[in-house]
């Protein structure tokens, strides 16, 4: 197919490529497999033929590292992080943009990871719960969570320190009232939200660089 | 989610013929309503045309009129010293939406594209004329406790989700686009249609056509404006029902009044005779009254959802009121 020059055509496209592929030799091949196991098959098999000319390179830096990869364009940038990257420290709760665990800083912006694919982030700095530390110090919203008990079980507190964080430097936590609108985006299924309001008003007060 | 082409051109002209050429392709900003959709196999585009690259996120401060670019994040625009000075219902209206995570994604056109959150829209298992024309309306004779009472149709009773698009359509908007016919305006009015026999048109945007900014006039309205939204928590969720409401007072006398619903129809619904009542009358609680009965004329409701029908006129009230005593 013939694009205009204009428009960046991710390398690695063949279509024909992969059609012929999927047409032939991989389905031929699984004939005398019962039903269930060739479809089983064959959607496992054509997933990875496809993937493999489908890939998009993609250049990021993740928590100060850069990084130089190969993706597909569906991976959403939470599950490059988690999957590819290995940087588990970032959740996935509900998957629907509806719940804040995935929340990570994209320039400097927190965003829901789960609802935008990694290859919109091209040349983007990303910043997860694991670059917020320096060392085995923490950041003073760790402190601070730790300190006022904001969060029990701790799915959603890599979220909800993100959020955190971004919602002192927005200048969105000057009252309660306030903080507790501008992390509306992080639910906790356990309800520390009283214990995670402290915790924000304390860094918030404690004129500490966040 | 299926497999899909991605492309990012650096040109509008180039992202509009790669949408206008292709049946399968479509355009992505933000993605914070299409990917959920994708996720869900609601939306399965073949092609991705990535505009992110596109220079359309400027606000420009212009005289008589703000434009804002189609890319302009919603938190940026809330945030604009510009917006919150000449537009503070824009403003307010933005962040009655979404979450601060969400605003820092969503972008204004896409804000104004995003589909209905009606429940049998989202469910595959279920009919819906809007994701599956003909397959019928599950809402109909369902659970529609969060759909229309106004405009709608035998074919569709969804209602439109966003709220900036209440307060742009109050405040007498006009949409920019671009498109393979080139470009032209469309009133904010007439940008969102009503169901009919074609639910699954959304607006009148045609195929390929891309909105490239959004004018807002200037107006009286910088002081007595208030955005009222009704909902089910007291943040992060979907409008039962909003109100948008612009005032200019003097000497307690209403010279103009702007007066919008959101939660009520498939597009965001005006309310041009309560406006007109309003215009010349004290600003009292009297006065609001007869503006919200009037409001309510023709409305309708279904099993489920007839608590609109009170809570619309005493939600217009209230945003009255607020937006009378704002200073």
């Amino acid at each position: 197919m013939s694009l205009p020059p204009d428009l960046e055509q991710p390398a690695g496209h063949d279509e024909s490529r992969r059609t012929f592929l999927k047409q032939s030799s991989l389905l031929t091949a699984l004939t005398f497999v019962p039903g269930p196991v060739v479809q089983a098959a064959t959607n496992e098999l054509d997933e990875k033929v496809a993937a493999a000319f489908e890939k998009v390179p993609l250049k990021l830096e993740v928590n100060g590292v850069k990084h130089k990869l190969s993706v597909e364009p569906r991976t959403t940038l939470l599950d490059l992080l988690r999957e590819n990257l290995n940087l588990t420290g970032t959740k996935k709760g509900c998957d629907y943009g509806q719940c804040g665990a995935c929340t990570v800083h994209v320039d400097g912006q927190r965003v829901n990871s789960c609802l935008s694919f990694a290859v919109m982030h091209e040349g983007k700095k990303i910043t997860t719960i694991e670059g917020l530390a320096e060392g085995d110090k923490l950041h003073p919203m760790q402190e601070a969570f730790v300190k006022h008990d904001g969060f029990q079980c701790g799915y959603c507190t890599p979220g909800q320190i993100m959020s955190a964080v971004a919602c002192v430097r927005e200048g969105h936590a000057g009252s309660e009232a306030e903080i507790r609108e501008y992390m509306s985006g992080n639910i906790c299924r356990c309800g520390a939200y009283s214990n995670i309001v402290a915790a924000i008003q304390e860094v918030k007060n404690g004129g500490q660089k966040v | 989610m299926n497999q899909f082409q991605y492309v990012r051109p650096s040109k509008q002209q180039a992202a509009i013929d790669a949408v206008a050429k292709d049946p399968n392709a479509t355009f992505i900003a933000g993605g914070t309503n299409l990917v959920d959709l994708m996720k869900r196999g609601i939306a399965t585009p073949q092609k991705l045309v990535d505009i992110n690259r596109l220079p359309l996120a400027r606000i420009d401060a212009d005289p008589g009129k703000l434009r804002i670019g189609a890319l302009a994040l919603n938190s940026t625009v809330a945030d604009d010293k510009q917006v919150r000075e000449r537009q503070p219902l824009l403003a307010q209206a933005l962040n009655a939406g979404a979450s601060a995570q969400l605003r820092n994604m969503a972008t204004v056109g896409g804000n104004m594209l995003q589909r209905t959150r009606c429940s049998y829209f989202y469910d595959l298992a279920m009919p819906c004329n809007k994701r599956e024309p003909g397959s019928g309306c599950g809402a109909l004779e369902g659970i529609n406790r969060m759909h229309a009472i106004f405009g709608f149709s035998d074919k569709c009773i969804a209602v439109h989700p966003s709220d900036m698009s209440v307060a742009l359509v109050a405040l007498d908007a006009t949409v920019l686009v671009s498109g393979p016919k080139g470009e032209r305006r469309i009133p904010f009015i007439d940008f969102h249609r009503l169901p009919g026999d074609t639910p699954e048109k959304d607006t009148n945007l045609e195929k390929g056509e891309l909105i490239t900014a959004v004018d807002v006039p200037d107006g009286p309205f910088t002081k007595y404006v208030h955005y009222q939204k009704v909902r089910e928590r007291a943040s992060y969720a979907f409008a039962l029902l909003s109100v948008a409401a612009a005032l200019d007072i003097e000497n307690n006398t209403i010279k103009a009044a702007r007066l919008a619903m959101g939660g009520v129809a498939h597009k965001p619904w005006r309310l041009t005779a309560a406006e007109q009542l309003l215009v010349g009358k004290p600003a009292t609680e009297d006065t609001f009254r007869q503006a919200a009965e009037v409001a309510m004329q023709g409305a309708k409701a279904f099993k489920h959802n007839a608590y609109k029908i009170k809570l619309g006129p005493n939600t217009i009230v209230q945003a009255l009121r607020t937006a009378a005593s704002a200073a």
